[in-house]
């Protein structure tokens, strides 16, 4: 791809950046916050492959993040080595997401929405009521807690959800999916295997969103398990990619680093959770005035900060 | 043996009347408006929250008021379409679908922190003088309460049938819930229709609030959990039913105070479970025309 070459290097370029970003600074506020600016970059990527690209609106996100989450911090406290949970992890999460996706899929429109929210409650309140305990690290494990490979770890999740996405809107797979969303009828009409599409979309979300969940579990010192489960995972990223940009590449990252500056900055200056009233107020206005999100924003006043062509844009 | 059944029976009736009053706004405005407002739970708690403060603060009996809270509701439902909902009402079908979800779901993020902000996050009800009354018959417990919830539940969704279905503005409602271009075309002010449509809708999850905080607590995050109950009650329905909604929502009670019996923590569920068994294989609704 010679036309790319340059923003490979960019891409390139930043990933080096911010590996080397522990050799400028040690102050762990910045290291918190990347690293869960790079979490979140994982996470709402995963559903905008689902939900941007697929454009099955998954309400149940937190499901598959929880479930992730939960089967790596069990498996890794039993003495499983890490990388092996977190695979299992990952690995639960898609299955679980293939098992219901074959009667899931059978909804369209907001019965799929529907069903999905219930979905991930369900699964929420039968984990409240088995784990009701908190699960907290052992005095071992946190004497020689270090943010370093949490830090490495969420990059590496991080990057691979971009590559992820960059090869699907790239890929015939990936149009496939993008002709689902514009209309599921002509898509079948033109020979496009819904099932199937749909399927492999939601395992490839499902996998990374459970993926997400492990490098969560890994990163926490404490969970409660029920939290991992808690619809603000699906809600969190679903506005993280409305407000960047749904269906696009970049999006997800811009409204990642936007989320969580924002969200450390009121909550270091409103009381409680009021910040989390200010995303509402922000999310509407962006559903309202600006359907898609910053990146048509930043792209309309000509700065374009965009990688490769032109980011797939979908008709508010 | 049998009164314990008849017990948890009547149980489940007080319960589900709830969940149908809950459930018909929902209903309404999604049949006439097509739109899904997620936040529908989260003006429910308002609701609540003005009864208890118009008996905290005043000492108004709930009761009394009721039509109070059902009012101001109606005039939030207003001030809420305008501002917002009424920006996407007359876009395409689906995008108007999605995008008013993505509206209510912002709402969803407002409304519990406005409303640990304005009555904390301690857990209050109503609990007029009289609230623990009960009187026996055949040995089964009937709550003055939530008789009184059930008879005004069924009240009300009898007066919402025959505003529906007697009147001139009613029917015009349901022209317009057919298609609103073709109800346009024939003189209906849609602008108005949905502007009401909404401020019943909304006036109804208020009306249910009250009587939630009667008989259950109130806590600034019972939006949600209240959206789910009645999202099942209407998909169990078929969107749009109105009365099919209230029978779903005793259905959905008697389910759940059953299963209580037998999976104790897990009811919650069970009642999801069989929600989503049937939203698969029966996507219409139980009452809905396929």
């Amino acid at each position: 791809m010679p036309k790319n070459w340059k923003s490979f290097f960019i891409f390139g370029g930043i990933i080096a950046l911010l590996a080397m970003l522990p050799l400028f600074t040690n102050r762990s506020d910045v290291l918190t916050w990347s690293c869960l600016t790079l979490q979140y970059i994982l996470l709402s990527q995963s559903w905008n492959i689902i939900g941007g690209y697929a454009g099955q609106v998954n309400l149940g996100h937190a499901a598959f993040f929880g479930l992730g989450a939960l089967t790596t911090r069990y498996l890794w406290l039993a003495g499983l080595p890490f990388p092996a949970s977190l695979l299992s992890g990952a690995f639960i999460a898609t299955v679980f997401a293939l098992l219901i996706g074959i009667p899931a899929f059978r909804l369209r429109g907001i019965y799929f929405v529907i069903g999905t929210l219930v979905l991930a409650e369900i699964l929420k309140v039968v984990i409240d009521t088995r784990f009701p305990v908190a699960s907290v690290l052992p005095v071992e494990t946190l004497l020689t807690y270090s943010l370093l490979p949490r830090y490495y770890l969420s990059l590496m999740g991080a990057v691979l959800s971009v590559i992820a996405v960059y090869f699907i809107s790239r890929s015939r797979l990936g149009l496939g999916m993008m002709a689902i969303r514009e209309d599921e009828d002509a898509a079948r009409t033109s020979g496009v295997n819904i099932l199937q599409n749909k399927l492999i979309a939601f395992a490839i979300s499902t996998f990374l969103a459970g993926l997400a969940g492990g490098i969560f579990a890994f990163y926490m010192v404490a969970i409660q398990p029920g939290y991992v489960f808690s619809p603000i995972w699906t809600f969190d990223s679903v506005v993280i990619v409305f407000v960047g940009g749904i269906g696009t590449l970049i999006g997800p990252i811009i409204g990642s680093v936007f989320f969580v500056l924002l969200k450390q900055w009121l909550s270091l200056h409103l009381p409680g959770g009021l910040h989390l009233a200010v995303f509402g107020v922000l999310f509407i206005l962006v559903v309202l005035y600006m359907p898609d999100g910053f990146i048509e924003a930043i792209r309309r006043y000509g700065k374009m900060v965009t990688l490769g062509r032109k980011p797939m844009v979908q008709g508010g | 043996m049998v009164q314990f059944l008849a017990q948890t029976f009547v149980n489940g009736i007080n319960v589900g009347a709830l969940y149908g009053l809950a459930a018909v706004g929902l209903s309404l405005i999604f049949g006439v408006m097509r739109i899904l407002n997620v936040a529908h739970g989260e003006f429910l708690m308002v609701g609540g929250y003005i009864g208890f403060w118009l008996f905290k603060l005043y000492g108004v009996d709930p009761f009394v008021g009721l039509p109070l809270v059902g009012i101001f509701l109606f005039l939030i439902g207003i001030v809420f379409y305008k501002v917002v909902f009424s920006r996407v009402a007359k876009f395409h079908e689906e995008v108007k679908l999605k995008n008013s979800l993505l509206i209510a779901f912002g709402l969803y993020l407002i409304f519990p922190q406005i409303a640990m902000v304005l009555w904390t996050a301690d857990e209050r009800a109503i609990s007029p003088a009289y609230s623990g009354q009960a009187f026996d018959l055949l040995g089964v417990r009937f709550g003055y309460v939530p008789l009184a919830g059930v008879c005004i539940a069924i009240i009300v969704i009898l007066a919402m049938y025959l505003f529906l279905t007697k009147t001139y503005f009613g029917k015009s409602l349901r022209g317009t819930a057919e298609s609103w271009k073709a109800a346009k075309l024939s003189g209906i002010h849609i602008e108005w229709t949905f502007m009401i449509t909404f401020g019943l809708g909304i006036s109804l999850a208020g009306i249910a609030g009250v009587l939630i905080a009667l008989t259950q607590e109130l806590t600034p995050f019972m939006g949600m959990p209240w959206t789910l109950k009645a999202l099942i009650v209407v998909v169990l329905a078929g969107m749009g039913s109105i009365v099919g909604a209230f029978v779903a929502g005793l259905i959905l009670g008697i389910v759940e105070a059953v299963s209580a019996i037998f999976m104790g923590p897990y009811t919650i569920a069970i009642g999801l479970l069989i929600f989503l068994i049937i939203l698969v294989l029966r996507p219409q609704g139980l009452f809905g025309r396929a």
